[in-house]
């Protein structure tokens, strides 16, 4: 079914009784040509593409918990393509450009808003690293601009400009950047999938990889019995380890845990997204009016999906002092999602040592603006056994070869990333 | 997360003393060992989801390197012991 304001009209007369389920529940077929393990939003975007842009529609998505249980509905919705280095920024750009046409796509309202991102700067120094990664942008056809202090002023007039040691001076400003409705997104791929065959199984965990004599997968064993596969895909987030130890994988990654808030609603305040490099904190308003806001990791290993009180002050007290009014606002929620900080902070989409084992992991704390390009360039690897393009430094033996993609500088320290 | 950690020096101290390096399982390889132990000692974790080992860094109080042995999804903490105690406790 195609939604249109038709078929809403239609359903507001019959009292929204009418509405079909968006997609199936179906039951594990004995065999399918690609799993895909994790029904979080790059796993169903890779489904997704699969089927539409290579026609494979024989594939399962087997989800342990339900679709958006994940840190597809625990990020922090920010969309945006400002980075700098050679091996990431055209992966985002292409990422950027499929969430404008994500909608339409879909045919589902995903709520992509793109109210544009500003990356405040303190020092001269700082100002001439973003002006260097604006240029960066537009080499890689984004557009980026760099704001002096009185225009951004006059776009935040609530920010503390004055700080004592982080006095502000500017910002790096990707007008096309912007926010996503998460779980929608998620919704949104499901239902598109679902409609081109795919089979979405959700509350079935995978407990095995079994692998023929030759070593290549055969299948995966689940709660819910075994099912077969051609091709192998792991889409798994924080438990790329766990999943991955099955086909002897090792694997450059550590899972810890990062957190996020929002505040209880107010009227428009924030019109577009801030991050403040110097606390490491971000902050956005979501259409509902509550702000929703992160800062660090946890700094720890951490498989929980909750985080500790310490970070919690961190982060609220790197929000006041960004934005001093802050203090006068109730946080109503706080969560915690397990995160694939891999060593040099940019993602793997890759094959694997297993042949058709392939793996896209390594996230950091950046997945979720990547989920379309994420979806397309490792459906694309699945279906050609190549990489897309503007994926192809995203290899998995880049830390052999020595190629990290070190966006950060900061070397091979996962919780610094 | 336990917000007490017990420091072998200072006692019962507040977690947000402590600075954080990582996983204290990797072993450093000698100098002239091959490119791959270095890459799997630089790169390569375990990454095990329970009990596990870490560097911590007690640097507002007895700026000692210490080896906190906790649980990661439960988050509690069984036990702290100074590095080098536990550097000679491993070879022993």
């Amino acid at each position: 079914m195609r939604y249109s304001a038709l078929s809403i009209l239609r359903q507001a007369f019959s009292g929204n009784r009418d509405w079909k389920p968006a997609w199936r529940e179906p039951e594990p077929k004995p065999h399918y040509d690609v799993i895909i393990v994790g029904g979080g939003g790059h796993g169903l975007a890779t489904a997704y593409y699969l089927a539409k842009e290579h026609g494979i529609t024989n594939v399962a998505v087997l989800e342990k918990g339900y679709i958006g249980s994940g840190n597809v509905g625990r990020n922090t919705t920010i969309i945006r393509s400002n980075y700098l280095l050679e091996g990431n920024e055209p992966f985002y750009e292409l990422s950027m450009q499929l969430w404008e046409g994500l909608e339409t796509d879909l045919n589902y309202n995903a709520m992509v808003s793109q109210r544009g991102i500003v990356n405040l700067f303190h020092s001269d120094g700082q100002r001439d690293a973003y002006a260097r990664r604006g240029n960066a942008m537009m080499i890689h056809g984004a557009e980026a601009e760099l704001l002096d202090r009185a225009k951004l002023r006059r776009m935040m007039p609530y920010l503390n400009f004055d700080h004592a040691r982080f006095p502000i001076l500017g910002g790096l400003y990707q007008k096309r950047a912007g926010t996503a409705r998460h779980d929608a997104v998620a919704w949104g791929y499901a239902r598109g999938a679902d409609s081109r065959g795919v089979d979405i199984i959700q509350h079935c965990e995978v407990t095995g990889i079994r692998r023929g004599s030759d070593g290549g997968v055969l299948g995966v064993e689940t709660t819910r019995g075994f099912i077969g596969c051609n091709k192998l895909a792991l889409a798994a987030a924080g438990n790329t380890t766990t999943v991955g130890r099955m086909a002897d994988l090792e694997l450059p990654i550590e899972t810890h845990v990062l957190q996020a808030f929002v505040t209880e609603g107010l009227k428009p305040v924030i019109d577009q997204v801030i991050t403040y490099g110097a606390g490491h904190f971000y902050i956005s308003q979501s259409d509902k009016g509550g702000l929703v806001f992160g800062a660090d990791i946890d700094y720890y290993s951490s498989y929980a999906q909750r985080g500790n009180l310490a970070t919690v002050e961190h982060t609220l007290e790197e929000g006041v002092a960004l934005i001093p009014g802050l203090s006068r606002v109730r946080v109503l929620r706080a969560w915690g999602g397990v995160m694939d900080m891999s060593m040099d902070g940019s993602p793997i989409i890759d094959r694997t040592p297993v042949d058709n084992l392939y793996l896209n992991c390594g996230w950091c704390y950046g997945g979720f603006k990547a989920t379309p390009a994420s979806g397309f360039c490792f459906a694309h690897l699945i279906a050609r056994n190549e990489s897309h393009p503007v994926a192809r430094f995203l290899r998995l033996d880049r830390f052999e070869r020595g190629f990290p993609i070190d966006e950060g500088g900061k070397g091979p320290q996962p919780n610094l990333h | 997360m336990a917000s007490l950690i017990p420091c072998p020096h200072c006692g019962l101290r507040p977690k947000e003393e402590f600075s954080i390096r990582g996983d204290a399982s990797p072993v450093r390889p000698a100098p002239t060992a091959s490119d791959e132990s270095w890459h799997r000692y630089v790169h390569i974790r375990d990454n095990p989801k329970g009990r596990i080992v870490e560097h911590w860094h007690h640097a507002l109080g007895c700026r000692r390197w210490l080896v906190v042995e906790r649980d990661n999804l439960s988050h509690e903490v069984f036990g702290v012991t100074d590095a080098a105690d536990w550097a000679k406790r491993k070879e022993a």
